[in-house]
């Protein structure tokens, strides 16, 4: 596959790799803040490629995994109105919330549909008149314009039966969030090449300029995370910190102006609930006023109830980078991909599920 | 209203009669079932093969294929991969009360053409007529017996380290296939259902070498998924390459848009067989020489020590577990 | 996160919808966010939406990079 294939070639990679030997002296520990990065990472088994030196973590990069439980409560319950169909992607459909799921709301009969896109959720809108189509938006800077140009789009086909239910979120808030707790030391971040591409490599410069703390922008396949490792231990070589881009073919400096201008038309930030990490000011999007008529959070009036928290569950820590899995004393027991009690088994991204998966956490890791 | 199929039609009454008769006795077309006895009697010598299946995949008709297509080679192949020689099916139909007539004769003419390719003879049936909306359109139900000959060993549990694994084909056709039909996922792709009877593969490989240890078609769940099957049943390590593992493109590509691992999307027209090492080439070459092994290759073998275990060579030289599919294959954009 | 993949533009439409192939699939996406995009480029697909162009010339930078690590690599052993 053009532009896709090319970045798996294993002859190619060798050369990265041992370029990545020669260079890294000293010992770093670099963060993947994006669950497609852990995927890419597990998938190809990258950290057994890198040499002793290099400690590769995981961070919150998981907008699935960190959708608080009220807020999928609140998904749920909307589930269950009459005359509602959910349209979510299918991350969402196997989260656990405080007791139920959207899969087991469905199963119980509620009307909850999988989408690729929100296109397909507003076709959803005009072919169905007499039901109120509600979309789940989750993820982050990269989805968010594209909920935004359905907004747009429902208002340009004056459609009064679409809805979204924002649960965006924002990557640069919770990472400032992350480094100014000081439970993590980092030496390198690897910054998320898709939201990156919307947002620009500028959006990171405060993490280099404030903490000292070198930045790549990563692409997706193994080529790119080596190529990306190799900047990092580059930087940290020559003691330097800066933002740069591994992803050219995919980022620009000033990211993407037309889908921040979306963005900015139809949502303004707020305060977002992250689960396991708590509330982040500015850290979350939520429709303008202007465009309440399609803001389910205006529309419906919903009182999920009381949330409650899987107990033993250590997600949050685990997304913050101070766990691994294996700490998780449900990891592998009665957290599993089967019955996952906490999101980060749930989400193919999530650090439990590739830690299960491709570490064999069946077997006790 | 004829168009339709009526819950008159699994009553057993006038119109039940006609659409058997019509639908499914003259169109199935063999002697045993012409008979419309309570059940088909015949001989058979030797050790016997028995399995069943049922089928409710959706939509019921995909490219490449519809469901009954697939029930015919789905049971076929479940005998094949116990090395028998497939003989007879039973077929039950459970049909939506609504379901166009037009639709159901469509699958029961492929029913025929696959069962005459496989060389087997539907022989028994039952139609039942349920409800709207109390089964999907159309379930199938199907048991079909084959004979096996007596020093014939072919199980999951006889992996032995040293063994070659050897895939048929480029796996995902079929699941891709089935989701690019699904509402709110589509996409436009030429690829078909890779469906097909292996029967005669099977038999060509027999042929080639009495060291065949395990035979499996890697259908719900994927080659991974299968692959761990057989570890665990064998308590053997089983070792692949990835870049041994042939994908077709656009079974990339929609795998990648999903975000679906091709290693566990469904196959219904390929097989996994585990030979001994000394053989396995030979074995290979018999099934390049079939129709449905043309594009066969080795894709890796049984190992000692971490029995049930299934370690995957990366194209990056690296190794990681392949382990089996849990729960549903979800799309993503995560 | 962010699952994008590449994908050329076949045709484009007035709606700021255009059809792509992707590896031998097609498909129709929207190009809303990417409105100056043509045919003929690549775009970098997610959920639907064109999310940015593909530069194909820092792609075959990069890739060129990639073989001259290798290359060493190789001359190395």
């Amino acid at each position: 596959m053009k532009f896709l294939s090319e970045f798996r070639d294993s002859a190619l990679a060798k050369g990265v790799i041992s370029q990545i030997h020669h260079r890294s002296k000293m010992s770093a520990r670099f963060m993947e803040f994006c669950g497609g990065h852990t995927v890419t990472i597990f998938r190809y088994g990258i950290r057994q490629a890198l040499p002793e030196t290099i400690e590769m973590l995981s961070g919150p990069g998981c907008p699935v995994c960190v959708t608080a439980t009220a807020d999928l409560d609140k998904a749920i319950a909307l589930a269950q109105v009459p005359d509602v169909i959910i349209a979510t992607f299918g991350d969402m459909l196997k989260v656990p919330g405080s007791f139920s799921s959207l899969q087991q709301t469905k199963a119980e009969g509620a009307d909850v549909r999988m989408v690729y896109s929100t296109m397909d959720a507003v076709r959803m809108a005009e072919e169905n008149p007499d039901k109120r189509v509600v979309f789940l938006g989750i993820g982050f800077e990269t989805t968010a314009p594209t909920i935004a140009a359905s907004v747009l789009q429902a208002e340009e086909k004056r459609l009064e039966n679409y809805t979204v239910l924002s649960l965006h979120k924002l990557c640069p808030p919770v990472i400032k969030t992350l480094l100014d707790s000081g439970e993590v030391r980092l030496d390198g971040l690897i910054c998320p090449g898709h939201v990156s591409a919307v947002i620009g490599s500028t959006a990171w410069e405060f993490v280099a300029r404030d903490y000292g703390i070198p930045c790549v922008v990563s692409g997706f396949e193994p080529l790119d995370v080596l190529q990306c490792v190799d900047m990092l231990v580059t930087q940290v070589e020559g003691q330097d910190s800066k933002v740069e881009i591994a992803y050219r073919r995919g980022v620009q400096p000033e990211g993407n102006p037309e889908a921040l201008r979306l963005m900015d038309n139809v949502f303004e930030h707020c305060s977002a609930h992250w689960r396991g990490m708590g509330t982040i000011p500015n850290s979350g999007l939520r429709l303008r006023r202007t465009y309440q008529r399609f803001d389910a959070d205006c529309v419906f009036d919903i009182d999920p109830g009381p949330t409650r928290e899987p107990e033993g569950c250590i997600c949050g820590a685990i997304l913050r980078g101070i766990n691994t899995p294996p700490d998780c004393n449900l990891f592998g027991k009665a957290c599993t991909p089967v019955n996952p009690v906490g999101p980060c088994m749930v989400s193919a991204e999530g650090s439990c599920s590739a830690y299960y998966l491709y570490e064999g956490g069946n077997r006790g890791g | 209203m004829a168009d339709e199929i009526l819950m008159a039609h699994g009553s057993g009454g006038k119109l039940a009669h006609g659409l058997v008769q019509r639908t499914f006795v003259d169109v199935l077309d063999n002697p045993l079932l012409a008979k419309l006895d309570d059940s088909a009697v015949f001989n058979v010598s030797g050790r016997l093969a028995f399995t069943t299946d049922s089928y409710v995949v959706t939509p019921i008709f995909f490219p490449g294929g519809d469901i009954g297509k697939l029930a015919v080679c789905g049971t076929v192949n479940d005998l094949a991969m116990s090395g028998a020689c497939p003989l007879y099916l039973s077929l039950s139909f459970i049909i939506e009360e609504g379901f166009s007539k037009k639709d159901l004769e469509a699958v029961v003419a492929s029913v025929k053409e696959t069962a005459d390719e496989a060389g087997v003879a539907i022989v028994t049936g039952d139609t039942k007529v349920v409800d709207r909306g109390s089964v999907d359109k159309l379930y199938i139900n199907t048991a079909g017996v084959g004979t096996v000959a007596q020093n014939a060993d072919i199980s999951g549990e006889n992996a032995r380290p040293g063994d070659k694994i050897l895939l048929s084909g480029p796996i995902g056709d079929h699941g891709i296939a089935v989701i690019s039909k699904r509402e709110g996922l589509s996409f436009s792709t030429q690829l078909t259902s890779d469906c097909a009877p292996l029967n005669d593969l099977v038999a060509s490989m027999l042929k080639a070498s009495p060291n065949i240890h395990c035979l499996r078609d890697p259908t719900r769940g994927g080659l991974a998924t299968t692959l761990n099957e057989l570890a665990r049943q064998s308590q053997v390590k089983i070792l692949i390459e990835e870049e041994q593992v042939p994908v077709r493109e656009e079974v990339l590509a929609a795998c990648e848009m999903l975000g679906f691992d091709p290693l566990y999307v469904a196959n219904e027209g390929k097989l996994v067989a585990v030979v001994a090492a000394a053989d396995a080439q030979h074995v290979l070459e018999a099934m390049r020489a079939n129709r449905y092994g043309e594009q066969a290759v080795i894709i890796g073998e049984v190992a000692e020590g971490d029995p049930g275990r299934v370690v995957m060579k990366t194209p990056l030289g690296t190794t990681r577990i392949v382990d089996m599919l849990t729960g549903d294959l979800l799309p993503r954009i995560c | 996160m962010c699952l994008a993949i590449p994908a050329l533009i076949k045709s484009i439409d007035k709606n700021h919808e255009a059809e792509v192939d992707m590896g031998g699939i097609a498909r129709r996406i929207s190009l809303r966010l990417t409105p100056e995009a043509e045919v003929g480029d690549y775009v970098i697909v997610h959920t639907g939406y064109a999310i940015n162009i593909l530069d194909q010339q820092e792609a075959l930078e990069t890739l060129k990079l990639f073989e001259q690590l290798a290359q060493a690599a190789q001359e190395e052993h």
